[in-house]
């Protein structure tokens, strides 16, 4: 009998006939009770995401000054390298810019940034010579301030948030939830799914926790409202 | 098999018929030397008592203050609990739905009956790659298999990535606790193995942790980065979806994840849940139980191979190994399959009064604490003779916090007395001659099996919640469980407790039993 067939033959016996089974009390909220695209939505997932030492910044809602606002973080970050998925290079980054010579023409008081739209192509060492990576969401949660990334077209590939030491995340009103049920309730399992909440982080020590250890070690959350 | 289950104890409806126990010369599912005699040295070096009872003292806080804020927690407990529950009971159904999802997105499933089978698949999985090097991401199963020393027969290096198990890994060392491995170390002794084993630490390091967590960043960077294999756990897999969930704090998780060629996952059969929408439930339980925290650092979910927007994401080979080993034996009885619920939180560790004096070691099974005490000797069986497992059972002073704080309510205590009760049982059954222990037992579960006496003695057992305060057990046993110490309102239990205890064993006094 193969292994798979013996397993299953056990799994069987020992379970025996229980008889029917019950569907599992649901009791649990399944929505929070602030109102969708609220400011106290926003507030509390700012308050929980500043709550793992991780930083926010608000900006208005329209791509202007969600390009203002990254590019000054960025600026503010000392950056001069930075990877990003190819949607958010075109509207982000360097709506105007030249993507082949990987200079953004609009990096006027900002020093030059070389940005590197991903193609898939990068391996890990070319990454992990990238100071920055600039991506949109899938869902916030507001809750637990947690960023969920999905793999979409403004999310990119896994690596390119993983390598590089500095992960500037944008997130529009319209991804916030409050609850962990709402944000899976929006995600689709057949894509890669990353939840983050705040930078890497150890407590393994004594129990005192240390931020960064191999993801990312510092994320800026940028929350775009209109 | 064990010999104890053949039959219903106390009452307790058994379910079907058990598979096969594990085998203990496999793996490390059991210690050397039994509790009694393990304890006795962790109980006598204070350094190792000083550390775990500030560690377990500072996340009992931390867990109590994120629990405390959420307003639905009982009702998320009991999802949690029922959630299992079913999964239990259609695990058949459940884990050939996950094989066919895992196949069609492109994932390899295996199935293991035991660790030697177990270890030797992922042994030829990773020959067949030509590496000899793999990353791995902490897991229980893959330690209660024994896979490092297995591959490192097979002349292939596992370099165990997350920072604990780095710890314990280059400390030549076991661990001691299921989230915080290195839980026994303090900083300076961190400090001393990292010295000693990493090369190129800067013989200055202080023992800072953030100095200690930038050395182990460095020392692992450059393998994550060239790493071609990695090897994992898995906290969850979703039957619906065949989507498998690693929670983890580091990131070492998604560097094993992510940058990879082949991902080789292990998993015990009992991890699924049966549809996507469950996890709403774990994502909330998980967290907050283990580290105290509303969600760990990052959450990845896979579901077989993946390709974002046309370019490959993630390992393009991936393999799930599913294991037995002695589950199978467990999920035959009704209660004691509860045990296979554990979402190896820890909490029930950071709570439990006999943990916080012992640590993890003296269960000597890589599951330690009370969950521990309640499958370790489930997975190896209970056999009524002197087998270190046979005394787990007995490792316990029934005060029922690690029922109170478990996000899944596995009623631990009851275990306990069940697993008791069979070890006498088993016992009998080997010496044909009742023993002044089994005539004990016999009264324990005299008092267990009956539904208004266990009340009382449930109530005796949990009254004046919260029952620790400041780390002391204020519980007042009722007989006849009371065999540990008189009073329960200790500092800690002198050693001798435990040798007295086991010492005694056969001697107990029946009639106090009934009193
Ligand atoms: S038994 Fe419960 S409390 Fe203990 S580790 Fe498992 S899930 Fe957590």
């Amino acid at each position: 009998m193969s292994a798979r067939d013996e397993v299953l033959r056990r799994v069987r016996e020992a379970v025996g006939s229980t008889g029917g089974t019950t569907p599992p009390p649901r009791a649990y909220r399944t929505s929070g009770d602030l109102p969708a695209g609220s400011s106290e939505l926003d507030d509390l997932l700012v308050e929980r995401i500043e709550d793992y030492r991780a930083t926010v910044q608000r900006t208005g809602g329209s791509d202007e000054e969600i390009v203002v606002a990254v590019r000054s973080v960025l600026g503010s970050l000392g950056v001069t390298s930075v990877v990003c998925p190819p949607a958010v290079a075109a509207h982000f980054l360097a709506p105007n810019g030249d993507q082949e010579s990987g200079i953004d023409s609009r990096a006027e008081n900002a020093g030059p940034v070389r940005i590197v739209a991903d193609d898939g192509s990068l391996d890990a060492d070319t990454l992990d010579g990238i100071d920055a990576v600039v991506t949109g969401s899938a869902v916030a949660i507001a809750e637990t301030g947690t960023i969920v990334l999905d793999g979409g077209p403004t999310c990119g590939r896994r690596a390119i948030t993983l390598v590089p030491d500095i992960h500037v995340c944008v997130v529009r009103p319209d991804q916030v939830v409050q609850t962990v049920p709402e944000a899976l309730a929006r995600l689709d399992p057949a894509r890669p799914l990353t939840f983050i909440s705040g930078p890497s982080a150890t407590s393994d020590i004594e129990l005192s926790r240390v931020e960064g250890v191999h993801g990312p070690r510092t994320l800026v959350v940028i929350l775009a409202r209109s | 098999m064990s010999g104890g289950r053949g039959q219903t104890f106390l009452g307790m409806p058994r379910a079907g018929h058990p598979g096969p126990t594990a085998d203990t010369a496999v793996g490390h599912l059991q210690g050397e030397r039994d509790f009694p005699t393990a304890a006795r040295d962790a109980l006598s070096d204070s350094q190792l008592r000083r550390n775990l009872g500030h560690a377990t003292a500072t996340i009992r806080a931390k867990r109590a203050s994120v629990v405390g804020e959420v307003p639905d927690w009982e009702a998320l407990r009991d999802a949690g609990s029922a959630i299992k529950t079913d999964t239990m009971a259609r695990l058949p159904e459940l884990l050939e739905q996950l094989e066919t999802e895992v196949t069609a997105r492109g994932g390899v499933v295996h199935w293991a009956r035991d660790a030697a089978e177990a270890n030797a698949i992922v042994t030829r999985l990773v020959k067949q790659t030509g590496e000899t090097e793999v990353v791995k991401v902490k897991s229980m199963a893959t330690q209660e298999i024994g896979l490092n020393e297995a591959l490192e027969d097979a002349g292939i290096t596992a370099y165990e990535t997350d920072l604990a198990e780095l710890i314990v890994q280059l400390g030549h060392d076991a661990p001691s606790h299921i989230l915080v491995p290195a839980i026994h170390r303090g900083r300076s002794e961190i400090r001393e193995i990292f010295l000693r084993e990493m090369p190129n630490v800067d013989p200055a390091i202080t023992d800072d942790p953030r100095a200690l967590a930038e050395a182990a960043r460095g020392y692992l960077r450059r393998r994550f980065l060239r790493a071609k294999v990695a090897i994992s756990g898995a906290n969850f897999a979703v039957a619906d979806t065949g989507t498998l969930v690693v929670l983890e704090s580091e990131g070492n998780g998604r560097m094993c994840l992510t940058l990879p060629e082949t991902l080789i996952t292990v998993m015990g059969i009992e991890k699924l849940v049966p549809t996507w929408r469950d996890l709403e439930v774990f994502l909330q339980l998980l967290p907050r139980s283990s580290t105290g925290e509303r969600m760990n650092p990052y959450t990845s979910a896979w579901t077989g191979v993946h390709s974002t927007e046309g370019v490959p994401d993630g390992p393009q080979t991936f393999h799930l190994v599913l294991l037995d080993n002695g589950r199978t034996a467990a999920l035959a009885d009704e209660l004691g399959r509860t045990a296979l619920h554990c979402i190896r939180c820890s909490a029930c560790l950071n709570v439990c009064p006999v943990y916080e004096r012992t640590g993890g070691h003296a269960y000597g099974s890589v599951y330690p604490g009370p969950i521990g005490a309640v499958l370790s000797p489930q997975l190896t069986g209970i056999t009524g003779g002197d087998e270190p497992n046979d005394s787990l059972p007995f490792a316990s002073s029934l005060c029922g916090a690690c029922y109170q704080v478990c996000p899944v309510k596995i009623d631990i205590p009851s275990i306990l007395v069940q697993l008791r009760a069979e070890h006498v049982e088993a016992r009998k059954a080997r010496s044909k001659v009742p023993t002044a222990e089994a005539v004990a037992m016999a009264a324990a579960a005299w008092t267990m099996g009956d539904e208004g006496r266990f009340a009382k003695a449930g109530r005796a057992a949990r009254m004046g919640s919260p029952m620790i305060r400041r780390g002391r057990v204020r519980v007042p046993l009722p007989p006849p469980l009371s065999g540990w110490t008189a009073s329960r309102d200790v500092p800690s239990p002198p050693p001798e407790t435990f040798r007295e205890w086991w010492a005694h064993r056969d001697q107990s006094d029946a009639s106090e039993a009934r009193a």
